[in-house]
């Protein structure tokens, strides 16, 4: 009895001196390691990005300055004295009608971002109201054999990036099914790819507005009697043309510079060319594939800007060219807003990728 | 007739001008069950031999038979252990044993196949990173999952390319006695490329050094008349071994020398005096 409660005060010690030692360990050493981290992870990016923002501001106020006082100078060689006071003026009060037409501010940019987001409300409480309105209407309709009616009020700003997304994967996927294939007979047969090499030198340069001037000569023939969507289809085809290239020359690189190690194992193990392409060399190609693949989906992104601007396919493009035509005071600073969606969208689906790639991927080390 | 014969081998790379002969008149003959082990130095043409033997390389001229048919492509019935393992390292232990044995009895149920393997892994002592990546394991155990490979495809022969040369020397040992284990337990015939005259004259029953590329050729051999099992602290009392290895150390030696004197080219040097760079 006696010896055990000098035990477990021993041990009663020792845990108190292990408790000690941790405590100094945490209190010394713990803070100054996350301290460093925290700075370089959150600090210095955070500060980084409120520069960012006080020059942006900085300058979008100078070039405000610089319109305006060009604005009342014209009015006052134009039409005297008292035109431009009443300009200045009015520049000043902050009316919308006589705003210098330049480069918005954060703030305003802001502002538009809030109103874009009220306005996606707005029409998605619209497009539930006509929903509900015309359910009865639409199951009839259906029942009779006939199309229902659908809401073709104006889209919102999220419907625009959504439509854009859709068109981005559509030619995302047509790129991975055109290049992934070609890639691996290309990159098998060295009489096929100085066959294709010349094809793939001439058009991997090529300007996605000629592309899109191909897709469309092509499909608006061979859409004559449909009376599908042709702009879209000539949108993500046009994307999928110009961003598969990297898959395509990835791939075959890929696919032509399997380890030999791995060639000879197959051979030794007397694999089939089948089992052969699929076991041993598509596997070891994977990480390269995916490397074309993620330059694939950026490329098709900003792709998908210029295409969908010049295809009037609704979307992000059609949006930004819209806003651009239109030449509301907010135009610009909405131009602002979806530039940034636009990054950030490209940004995430560059991080999808690489999870993707990442989790199937042997080689586990790739990196941004 | 021996089990595997090699008569008049020459292998030559390229063509014209650049030809460079790696081998020449190469002439080997093995018995069933025999345990041949093949020394020389690095960069003399080794390699080469073992892929002519496995067919993964053809001769340039010379016949190579094995069970007295002529050896024109690869064949399960001629196992091979790389120098490098060749791992494929998207596939886990388990999963690159049981692609060889997939295609070793394509007929066979996956059950079988699924025992085949875990006997194989069972064997090289590996069964706790069966569903590990090659990555995640070290030299030896590669090594060991090369070793099973090789194994469990049930070959008849089995051609060991350096094995060994980049483990460390107590893995070396362990994975030597290992691979004498297995090859005690069954006699399959066995080839070994080594660079190493102790691992030949512990493991193989006979030892024909290489003399080195280009133009390699197979010098005299020398028959290891130690009784098996072979240990490796007795061995270094051993008279017969003290006189085999000094013996084959000598005709290396003597030919690394006779290599370093052919280089005979000789270099006129300019005749170059620093400047004055003080003035």
């Amino acid at each position: 009895m006696k010896q055990s409660v000098t035990v477990s005060k021993t041990q009663e010690l020792k845990l108190a001196a292990t408790a000690k030692v941790l405590l100094s360990k945490f209190t010394i050493k713990t803070p100054k390691f996350e301290l460093k981290t925290l700075v370089r992870k959150i600090i210095v990016p955070l500060v980084s990005i409120l520069l960012f923002i006080g020059l942006w501001h900085m300058g979008a106020q100078s070039l405000y300055n610089i319109e305006a006082d060009y604005k009342i100078q014209k009015a006052l060689t134009d039409q005297g004295r008292e035109a431009s006071d009443a300009m200045k003026a009015c520049i000043a009060s902050g009316d919308i009608s006589c705003q210098p037409n330049t480069l918005p501010s954060p703030a305003q940019v802001w502002e538009s971002f809030k109103t874009l987001i009220a306005d996606h409300k707005v029409i998605r409480a619209d497009k539930l109201a006509f929903k509900e309105k015309t359910a009865a209407l639409n199951a009839n309709r259906i029942a009779e054999g006939k199309d229902p009616i659908t809401y073709t009020g104006r889209p919102s700003f999220v419907d625009q990036i959504v439509t854009s997304l859709k068109t981005v994967f559509a030619g995302f996927i047509l790129a991975f099914l055109i290049a992934v294939p070609i890639g691996i007979v290309i990159g098998l047969s060295k009489t096929l790819r100085n066959a294709f090499n010349w094809l793939i030198q001439v058009f991997k340069p090529v300007s996605p507005v000629v592309w899109l001037l191909l897709v469309f000569m092509i499909v608006k023939t061979m859409t004559k009697d449909s009376n599908s969507d042709s702009a879209f289809i000539i949108s993500f085809i046009s994307v999928g043309l110009c961003a598969m290239w990297a898959t395509l020359v990835n791939t075959a690189m890929g696919v032509s510079s399997v380890d030999k190690d791995y060639i000879n194992v197959a051979k030794v193990l007397k694999l089939g060319p089948f089992q052969k392409v699929f076991k041993v060399i598509l596997p070891s190609s994977l990480p390269l594939i995916f490397t074309g693949l993620r330059i694939t989906l950026s490329v098709a992104w900003m792709v998908l800007i210029a295409i969908e601007l010049l295809a009037q396919s609704p979307g992000l493009g059609s949006f930004v060219w819209e806003e651009f035509q239109n030449g509301a005071n907010d135009s610009n600073s909405k131009i602002i807003v979806a530039m940034f969606i636009i990054g950030i969208i490209g940004f995430l689906l560059d991080r999808i990728m690489l999870m993707i790639q990442n989790m199937i991927s042997f080689n586990k080390n790739a990196t941004a | 007739m021996g089990y595997l014969e090699l008569k008049e081998v020459y292998k030559t790379y390229g063509e014209g001008k650049n030809a460079t002969e790696v081998l020449h008149n190469i002439n080997l003959t093995i018995q069933e069950g025999e345990f041949v082990a093949i020394v020389g130095f690095t960069g003399s043409g080794k390699t080469t031999l073992v892929n002519l033997i496995n067919g993964l390389l053809k001769p340039t001229s010379g016949e190579i038979r094995f069970k007295g048919k002529a050896v024109v492509d690869t064949s399960h019935e001629r196992g091979v252990i790389f120098q490098n393992y060749s791992l494929l390292p998207w596939l886990s232990v388990g999963q690159n044993i049981a692609m060889a044995v997939k295609e070793a009895f394509p007929d066979e149920k996956r059950e079988f196949i699924k025992n085949r393997v875990s006997q194989y892994v069972e064997m090289v002592n590996l069964l706790p990173a069966i569903n590990k990546r090659p990555k995640e394991l070290s030299g030896g155990m590669r090594q060991r999952v090369a070793v099973a490979r090789a194994l469990a495809m049930n070959p008849e022969m089995i051609l060991m390319d350096e094995p060994l040369s980049a483990l460390d020397a107590l893995t070396r040992g362990n994975l030597q006695d290992e691979i004498l284990k297995i090859w005690s337990k069954d006699k399959r015939t066995a080839l070994l490329i080594t660079n190493d005259v102790d691992e030949g004259i512990y493991m193989a029953d006979r030892i024909i050094p290489l003399k080195p590329g280009p133009k390699a050729t197979l010098g005299p051999e020398f028959k290891i008349d130690i009784e098996r099992p072979r240990d490796k602290t007795e061995l270094n009392d051993n008279p017969h071994y003290k006189k085999t290895r000094n013996a084959i150390i000598e005709y290396l030696m003597g030919i690394g020398e006779e290599r370093k004197t052919t280089a005979t080219a000789f270099y006129e040097l300019p005749e170059l005096a620093p400047k004055n760079f003080v003035a």
